[in-house]
This record gives C-alpha cells, sequence and structure tokens, in this order.
C-alpha cells in the first residue's frame, strides 16, 4: 500500500502548491477588477488624486531640509534618472540592521541622517508625499526579481505569517487572498493582495495611504493583533507580498475602493 | 501643505468646438459629521463654490455640499469661442480661496 500513497502524494502534492498562490501568468492587480469608472480614475493623470502627493513629493524633493540644508535632489539629482526603479527593488535587505527595509523607511533613514531633519511620523503627509514621488519614478516596471539570498529568509517569514490563521475570526490572509480573491466579502471584491501600486490612494481613506496601513487595517478586519506602524513583522509580510507580486508592473500611485 | 491643483484644459481648439475641461483640487472636504477620538465634533470644513469663467464670463459653477468626497474632481465642457484665459476658483470654509488659470488658443 505504501507505494500507493507514495503516488498519490506525489501526484497532490504539485497541484495543492499550485492552489496555493496565484500561478505567477494568473496574477491579477486589483486595478483588473475595478470599476472601469475607477479604473478611468487611475488612469488619468488629472482625475487621479494620488498625483496631488506625487506633486507634493516632488516639491520636496528639490527643498532644503533639515540640520544639513540639503535637499534630496543636492545628492541624488533628477529623480526621474536616479530613483528609476528604486520602488522595485524594495523591501530590500539592508546589511546594517541584517533585516528588511521599506522604501519609505529608507526614505526616512536619508531624511534624518543625511539631512539631518526632524524623523516623521509613518503616516505622515511628507513621507507619503516623497514615497509617492520616488515610487511613482519607476510606475510601469517590473515588480522584484527580489533573489537576494540573505532577503529570503525573512521572505520566508512573511509566507509563515500570510499563512497563520491568527485573530479572534481564526483566519489566515491566505483564507482570503489566496483561495477566494474575485468573490466578495461584504460589498468588496477580495483582491489577491499584491502590492504594486502603494502607496495608493484610497477611496474609503479618501486620502494617500501605505501599505503598512492597508496591511494594519485588514489585521484589525480578522480581529487580530494589531502591530504598530513600521513593526518588524509588517516589512516581512510586505517582503512576501513583493516577491509574490514579482514580475507585475508598478502602478503608483494606484487608486483603490 | 499648500492648496494643489490639476487641471486639463486643451491647449488648443477649434472655434465652434465642443472642449472637456477637467479639475481636480486638494482639500479634505470635512463634513462636520464625524467626531474625535474624545468624542468631539470635527467642525465642516467644505469647499462651498466652485466657478469656471472663460473670458471673463463664467461657463460652469457647482455649489459643494457636504457629502461630496475630499479632493473633488469635476470634468464639464464648454464651446471654444475664442482665444483667451480660462479662470477656476475654489471658495470654501475657514477662509479658502483658491485660483487657477489656464491659456486656451482658437483658430
Amino acid at each position: 500500500m505504501s507505494w500507493r500513497h507514495g503516488l498519490a502524494a506525489a501526484l497532490v502534492l504539485p497541484i495543492a502548491a499550485l492552489a496555493d498562490a496565484p500561478a505567477p501568468g494568473d496574477r491579477r492587480s486589483g486595478y483588473e477588477t475595478m470599476s472601469p469608472a475607477l479604473r478611468a480614475m487611475q488612469d488619468d493623470d488629472v482625475a487621479n488624486p494620488g498625483m496631488l502627493w506625487v506633486l507634493d513629493g516632488e516639491a520636496l524633493w528639490s527643498t532644503r531640509a533639515g540640520a544639513a540644508d540639503r535637499a534630496c535632489a543636492d545628492c541624488h539629482g533628477d529623480a526621474a534618472e536616479s530613483m528609476r526603479g528604486v520602488a522595485a527593488r524594495h523591501p530590500t535587505f539592508d546589511p546594517r540592521s541584517a533585516a528588511p527595509i521599506a522604501l519609505d523607511q529608507r526614505i526616512e533613514r536619508c531624511r534624518v541622517e543625511q539631512q539631518g531633519a526632524a524623523p516623521s511620523a509613518p503616516e505622515s503627509h511628507d513621507r507619503l508625499a516623497l514615497t509617492a514621488f520616488v515610487a511613482h519614478q519607476s510606475r510601469g516596471l517590473a515588480l522584484g526579481p527580489f533573489d537576494d539570498p540573505r532577503l529570503r529568509p525573512f521572505v520566508d517569514a512573511g509566507r509563515a505569517s500570510f499563512h497563520q490563521r491568527q485573530g479572534q475570526l481564526d483566519l489566515s490572509c491566505a483564507d482570503c487572498h489566496d483561495r477566494h480573491p474575485g468573490r466578495r466579502l461584504a460589498g468588496n471584491v477580495i483582491p489577491e493582495g499584491h502590492p504594486t501600486g502603494y502607496p495608493i490612494y484610497r477611496l474609503e481613506w479618501q486620502t494617500v495611504g501605505s501599505l503598512d496601513r492597508r496591511l494594519r487595517g485588514c489585521l484589525a478586519g480578522m480581529r487580530a493583533t494589531v502591530p504598530a506602524p513600521g513593526a518588524p513583522e509588517l516589512t516581512e509580510l510586505a517582503a512576501y507580498l513583493a516577491w509574490r507580486a514579482r514580475g507585475m508592473t508598478i502602478e503608483t500611485p494606484a487608486v483603490r475602493p | 501643505m499648500r492648496t494643489r491643483t490639476l487641471v486639463k484644459v486643451p491647449a488648443t481648439a477649434r472655434r465652434g468646438e465642443v472642449v472637456e475641461i477637467k479639475v481636480l483640487v486638494s482639500h479634505p472636504m470635512e463634513t462636520g459629521f464625524r467626531r474625535d477620538r474624545t468624542g468631539g465634533a470635527i467642525p465642516v470644513d467644505i469647499i462651498r463654490r466652485f466657478e469656471c469663467r472663460y473670458d471673463g464670463d463664467t461657463v460652469f459653477a457647482a455649489d459643494f455640499h457636504p457629502a461630496v468626497a475630499a479632493n473633488p474632481f469635476l470634468a464639464f465642457t464648454t464651446v471654444a469661442t475664442t482665444s483667451g484665459t480660462i479662470t477656476f476658483e475654489w471658495v470654501g470654509d475657514n477662509g479658502f480661496a483658491h485660483r487657477e488659470s489656464a491659456e486656451i488658443q482658437v483658430e
């Protein structure tokens, strides 16, 4: 009997692995399940309110700040060249902290250490605006590839928490975003959960927000413990989601319902 | 944070052509119905009126109310009659007033 079990396991396992996460060719950005009106809103740079944050970020880019009285542009020059592709690489492995670092955290470190600016809160307007501006320089590029072996253990940790049932509803992220994308949770279409457009302009928020805020909102909805903004476990989860969405097109600033 | 706008007016148009104008302005559009963490009412703070003037004539105007979303977006059309300046003006609570303008060339 044992060879039969072995054969059954060999047949079942690859299928189970495929069913676990959307196959690379089948992945769909939340953009594709939005209404035509919302897609038009994102596509038109005059109708997309996220562009207000991009414009604010552009102004901050060339504004001198902090004790060093230096602007981002003084070191990095034209963001269209120097920042192109940067958002595609984040979260990236940061050798100094030996942990992954998200784009907004990387920008914040540069602001505090190189410019001598006062630290900013994670969801502050200026941090979101600069992050949106920098990420916007990568619009249309492919996310990833996130093949740094040092990032691997954190992606694995993020994957584990993605599949971990938690909270009073005993749900994992995968329960909705891997198993039931396209179906509805209350009135909303469940997306596959690809972080391709952050920071996003979310209609429910009436403002731009980070992936961190989105993840904390989801965890609160699951009635799970919500980590503090910028907590390492959120960055690990973000690293896994980015790895899972590798190759997909960056949309920043995306619009979502 | 300063007020920002996104404005789209065709740079050129033929005389008599119907042209589409799009405008978006940054504004929180605080409804006055929300409460803060301590239960106190957050006072209403919205844009009350928008006007678009083409060569001095009002071609489009709108009254805004608390149900209008933050960062309100408007799209409307007008007939290109003459080369000139199209001005946009938003006026609201707490002394909010913002003006933008765009040039249109009519052939």
